[in-house]
């Protein structure tokens, strides 16, 4: 072989050392949920409306900048965990919490918290797209206005910033001022992460965020929790099992207020460790 | 966890019930036919019967048909039901094994053909012991291998690999074997040629039905047990 020959074989080589036969097989491609910095931290969580337990002694670390799925039949908790996280339970009558959540190690549910900050810290957005009645302009400047923010430079980058995060800029930087509520459905669920994220939250709560659009439009706003989730964390409630399975890096299982099993998306959807998971996601009855 | 070979039954879609049942059976029957290809062959050179392997010959269109046939039914599991768990490892596990098999049947042709060589070359049993000998053990190998997949037995898959191990023990000896004819008798080289080619097939149909039984154990474990050699193999069918 001559010289030149070998020197290419070498360096065509180069790419089989690449290759981490390590992560190949088994459960070792990719860190698990302890291996990762926590962002929230949920301890022996239990959720009661008036007398009917709705959460049984839950346990979980949510992960940074990571996608984590709630997934569990209708009545599982699965939204109920979600609304623990910025306090919406505390809207609720009768509703009475035990156990903690700590939020970077910090106690959300102490008496020194102020709710109106940890709903900036934790955002969420609802099943159905709820812009209000202003203009696109004005829904995402909405956030820094009530912060005292008026300056129009400030706002105006802002704006921009947030819709261009929430991929919404291109279809609205002509008609900012025009009215939120003529948008299409897809666009206000954008536009409403826009005003959630113009407020820089360190979480995202969606709770069903696709569930009221079209096939194209989901498929928009799965794409723009890929791009979000490089700056924040982003916990999802989704019915439909395929969504999760894309947009997931981390899934949970709830099943009667219970946290079942949790576990990296690609292991829960190729070989889960529980019956009753690998029974709900197979669609089977247990 | 899914011993079970019942457990792709209990969807709560009686379709998707029938579909991955549909394309199970379509394994085993095909399974079935290349059993039954693979002991002909082994028939034809041993009893030297060029008409029976003219028969196995052509054979191999129904089983390539077949194999285009359960891969388009996985597809199209696949792409309308979008299966999780162990119910993509049984669809998974099914298009390899198919292609197992489709390979399995390329070496029964093969040996076929051989077989109505080794006839045209006249008398002659040299060799023929080795080949009835090799090809009782990967034949029974395969069916074992099929077996294992029907009932969800790893300990049976295991076994198959077992096997493969000690096939491939005979076939080096088988080859020395080969050798010393050869060098004993020059003018037998022609022929001998054509047995260490159905040698070389019966060890490559014993590598296909491990294969096969390795698929076993990803669809009942969850692990890709492939290039683990037996102790890993072991290690993992012993894994609670």
């Amino acid at each position: 072989m001559t010289e030149s020959n070998t020197e290419y074989a070498t360096a065509s080589r180069s790419k089989f050392k690449k290759i981490d036969m390590s992560k190949i097989g088994g459960h070792e491609g990719g860190l698990r949920a302890e291996e990762l910095p926590c962002c929230l931290r949920v301890t022996d969580l239990n959720l009661f409306y008036g007398p009917a337990q709705a959460l049984r002694s839950v346990n979980l670390s949510i992960p940074s900048q990571r996608v984590t799925a709630f997934i569990g039949p209708s009545g599982c908790g699965k939204s109920t965990l979600l609304r623990c996280f910025n306090r919406m339970n505390d809207l609720v009558d009768g509703c009475q919490i035990k156990g903690s959540i700590a939020l970077d190690g910090e106690d959300i549910y102490h008496r020194s918290v102020d709710v109106a900050d940890l709903r900036r810290r934790v955002g969420m957005v609802f099943q159905k797209p709820n812009p209000f009645p202003k203009s696109i302009y004005e829904n995402v400047a909405y956030g820094l206005r009530i912060q005292g923010i008026n300056k129009k430079r400030i706002l105006d980058e802002s704006v921009e910033k947030s819709l261009k995060a929430s991929a919404l800029w291109e279809e609205v930087k002509d008609r900012l001022h025009e009215s939120a509520l003529g948008l299409s459905g897809g666009q206000q669920q954008r536009l409403v992460i826009a005003r959630t994220i113009a407020v820089e939250p360190e979480v995202l709560l969606l709770d069903e965020p696709a569930s009221a659009l079209d096939p194209i439009s989901t498929l928009k706003i799965e794409e723009l929790i890929n791009d979000l989730k490089d700056r924040y964390t982003i916990i999802i409630v989704t019915h439909n099992m395929q969504q999760a399975a894309r947009v997931s890096d981390f899934t949970a299982f709830m099943y009667m207020g219970k946290l079942i099993e949790f576990d990296r998306t690609d292991t829960i959807f190729t070989n889960p460790a529980e019956k009753q998971t690998e029974d709900y996601i197979t669609g089977r009855y247990g | 966890m899914n011993k079970d070979a019942k457990i792709h039954s209990h969807h709560i879609s009686q379709q998707f019930n029938a579909d991955l049942e549909e394309i199970k059976n379509n394994l085993l029957e095909m399974g079935g036919m290349v059993e039954k290809q693979l002991s002909d062959a082994i028939d034809a050179i041993i009893n030297a019967d060029s008409g029976l392997g003219a028969l196995v010959r052509e054979d191999d269109a129904a089983i390539n048909a077949m194999e285009m046939q359960i891969d388009e039914e996985c597809n199209r599991i696949l792409a309308r039901r979008q299966p999780a768990a162990s119910d993509l490892r049984l669809v998974l596990s099914i298009i390899k094994a198919v292609n197992d098999l489709e390979r399995i049947g390329d070496e029964s042709a093969k040996i076929a053909r051989l077989a109505i060589e080794l006839t045209e070359q006249g008398e002659s049993s040299k060799g023929y012991v080795e080949i009835r000998h090799i090809g009782e053990h990967v034949r029974r190998m395969v069916s074992m291998a099929l077996d294992a997949f029907a009932r969800y037995d790893i300990d049976a898959a295991l076994a198959v690999a077992r096997e493969d191990a000690s096939v491939d023990v005979e076939y080096s000896s088988a080859m020395r074997e080969m050798i010393t004819y050869m060098i004993e008798d020059p003018r037998s080289i022609t022929r001998v040629l054509n047995v260490v080619w159905a040698l070389r097939a019966l060890e490559r149909v014993g590598d296909h039905a491990k294969n096969i039984a390795e698929h076993v154990i990803y669809l009942v474990k969850g692990t890709d047990v492939r290039h683990l050699g037996l102790d890993g193999l072991e290690k993992t069918v012993r894994l609670d």
